[in-house]
């Protein structure tokens, strides 16, 4: 029992299929109710599909393990209407310090550029986020969500999958056109198929300790991350500490692989080191009571392919990574980001099934890309040989004077959001641009102006595909637009105006309240981008033609395209 | 204070560019562990000795070299607190 949080218990209902003659067949069932597989059932609902979601538990989170909360994963969460109580109930920061024993070596802000709805990072127990979700969940009438139903047995078919279902009131079976597998990084699924999940493991073990303290080392406002090489508080090799809601403190300690996990878990072991690092930080006068204690280790992994047939895999249970860039749920929910438009399209026949390939293609390029990420971290982390030691030992010992050293101090690269540039649904530049918004990047936010009222640019963008026009349309484009808004595929454009220019009636403006849009899109009047319902960007121009438009729209919709532009990109 | 030698960050390709600016270090740090892996530490010496023969000839200026050796010394002389041994 936590002083600071009461786990709920959720009602386990009884599944009307039980003792019916036929197979009830469904078109979408998710399995696992953690943060990633309940993103992807709000994200169903939300986009219309009905979802049948089940978990083998009837409660959230239990313990302390996801924390930190990305900017992508917010702007995600705002989509799918939690971010602003993540928000509000969390522990913002961008600011991360990082120390060899007591000296500060190194520091990162994770948000240098102001202008953004969303903070670099928001750190929250998993157990609220998850919540959260589950509330929200509970509001949309298009998911079924069942607790206490565990999935015993998975038949894969050519249309979908045969899942026998085990209740308390007994066993029953679906047939579901698509199943979505999100039942975490031991995915019993993943294993009773037999599919590989091939990748490292490390050698170490870490102690996590969720404290709550009775007084603030430092105030809420000015939250950072710390970390420690070699901390003069603790025998081991590092430690780690973060802020969470409700003055709950999360200290990881770095302890060796040779630790005994029982005994470092012992209080009498833990409440020591505890002190320690608060003592020799000035904090003497702040007392503290152990939340949460837990030892563990980890891999980086993933699933040689994340689609197999009408089973597609999302989360921890396709790939895991080290806790050190905050990169799991991250990672998880940005997987279901990626997943549920395309789903969607195909579920309701207007795309073909190979659209649900680039999920895998572009997901498993971004789990490459955060696996390398934390593997580098770990391995800076923890050397593995005389040589690996001898490099970092030099690196923190340059660190504090050449900063061409402290670049190289690694004590975790936190999780960014994956630019898609190899993805097939993008249409490449014919045009020259500037800056980061190139084909597979997730849009950068900027403030605007909507009718007299301040708000972003990101909200405008998410449900389908959608135009970014930068400056006044002329009469001949408005004329294009109504038609491209009327398609076979209805295009909606958000134009984008500089301050003071004014709108006419027709389209949707925003205004571009300090310029920023412009700047980080690179834009021109007339410059337009094709967005994704994920908010990507799939394709720009500096100028409309819809011929162009269109092509770029059937290539992100998965459609072949054979037209010159489609030659051009080859 | 070195006039010759670069202490800012500068890793990187010709014609590649990072959004993240630690993704230059940080692969020429993953590429040198790489060439160390299942090593001895005598070889793994040697190692670095012929990588900064190689290097150090790439650049030639003796006087960058010079400041290089210079920065790199003066941190040793300073001894740090002895590292533990890996466990």
């Amino acid at each position: 029992m936590l002083k600071t949080y009461t786990w709920p218990r959720f009602a386990a209902r009884e599944a009307p299929e039980r003792g019916a003659s036929t197979t009830r067949r469904v078109p979408l069932v998710i399995v696992g109710a953690g943060p990633v597989g309940l993103a992807a059932a709000i994200d169903a609902a939300q986009r219309g599909l009905p979802v049948l979601l089940l978990d083998e538990d009837d409660t959230v989170s239990v313990g302390s393990r996801g924390l930190c909360y990305a900017k992508r994963t917010l702007e995600i969460l705002d989509r799918l209407g939690v971010g602003q109580r993540v928000v509000d109930k969390g522990v913002t920061w961008n600011v991360g310090r990082t120390f060899h024993r007591e000296r500060e070596v190194f520091s990162f802000d994770l948000l240098p550029d102001a202008g953004h709805r969303r903070p670099g990072m928001v750190n929250l127990q998993q157990y609220h986020l998850e919540q959260y979700l589950v509330e929200r969940a509970q509001a949309l009438p298009a998911i079924d969500l069942r607790w206490k139903h565990r999935v015993a047995q998975v038949e894969p078919r050519g249309d979908g999958a045969l899942l026998h279902i085990d209740s308390a009131e007994g066993p029953y079976t679906l047939h579901a056109d698509w199943l979505l597998v999100a039942d975490g990084a031991r995915s019993p699924i993943r294993r009773q198929l037999g599919l590989d999940v091939e990748g490292q493991v490390f050698r170490d073990r870490f102690l996590i300790a969720d404290v709550l303290l009775d007084g603030e080392p430092f105030p809420l406002e000015r939250t950072e991350r710390r970390f420690w090489f070699e901390p003069i508080f603790f025998e081991g090799e590092s430690a780690l500490m973060h802020r969470e809601a409700d003055n709950v403190w999360r200290i990881d300690f770095q302890l060796g692989w040779e630790a005994d996990p029982e005994a470092e878990k012992q209080p009498a072991r833990v409440a020591p080191r505890i002190r320690a690092l608060l003592d020799q930080h000035g904090f003497a006068h702040i007392g503290f009571e152990l939340e949460w204690v837990s030892v563990y280790t980890f891999q980086c992994r993933r699933m040689k392919r994340f689609r197999h047939g009408r089973l597609l895999f999302v989360g921890d249970s396709a790939h895991q990574v080290s806790p050190f860039g905050a990169r799991g749920a991250n990672s998880g929910v940005q997987d279901t980001d990626n997943l549920m438009w395309k789903l969607q399209r195909v579920i309701g026949g207007r795309a073909p099934e190979a659209l649900l390939d680039s999920y895998a293609q572009e997901r498993e390029s971004a789990a490459d890309e955060n696996i390398m990420n934390s593997t580098r971290s770990t391995d800076f982390m923890t050397p593995k040989s005389r040589a690996a030691r001898t490099l970092r030992d030099a690196v923190l010992s340059l660190a504090a004077e050449v900063p061409a050293a402290r670049a190289l101090v690694n004590s975790g690269r936190l999780s960014v959001p994956s630019t898609l540039a190899d993805s097939p649904l993008n249409t490449p530049d014919v045009d020259a641009f500037e800056g980061w918004m190139q084909p597979g990047a997730p849009m950068d936010d900027a403030p605007t102006h909507e009718a007299g009222a301040s708000g972003w640019l990101l909200p405008a963008f998410g449900d389908g595909f959608a135009l970014l026009f930068f400056g006044a349309p002329a009469a001949d484009e408005r004329a294009l637009l109504a038609v491209l808004a009327v398609a076979e595929e209805p295009l909606r454009t958000v134009v984008v105006l500089p301050p003071g220019v004014p709108a006419l009636p027709g389209l949707r403006y925003l205004h571009d309240a300090q310029s920023l849009a412009a700047r980080r899109y690179d834009a021109q009047p007339g410059s337009v981008y094709l967005i994704r319902p994920d908010q990507h960007v799939a394709a720009r121009w500096r100028r409309l033609d819809a011929g162009r438009v269109l092509a770029a729209l059937r290539r992100a919709g998965g459609h072949q395209v054979a037209t010159a532009e489609a030659a051009t990109s080859a | 204070m070195t006039q010759h030698l670069h202490l800012m960050p500068n890793f990187g390709s010709p014609g590649q560019r990072h959004r993240q600016a630690y993704a230059g270090g940080d692969a020429f740090y993953e590429r040198l562990l790489d060439a160390h892996r299942g090593l001895s530490d005598a070889q793994s010496e040697l190692l670095n000795a012929r990588l900064l023969l190689l290097l150090a000839n790439h650049i030639g200026d003796l006087r960058v070299i010079g400041e290089a050796i210079d920065l790199a010394r003066a941190g040793i002389a300073e001894p740090p607190p002895p590292s533990k041994e890996a466990s």
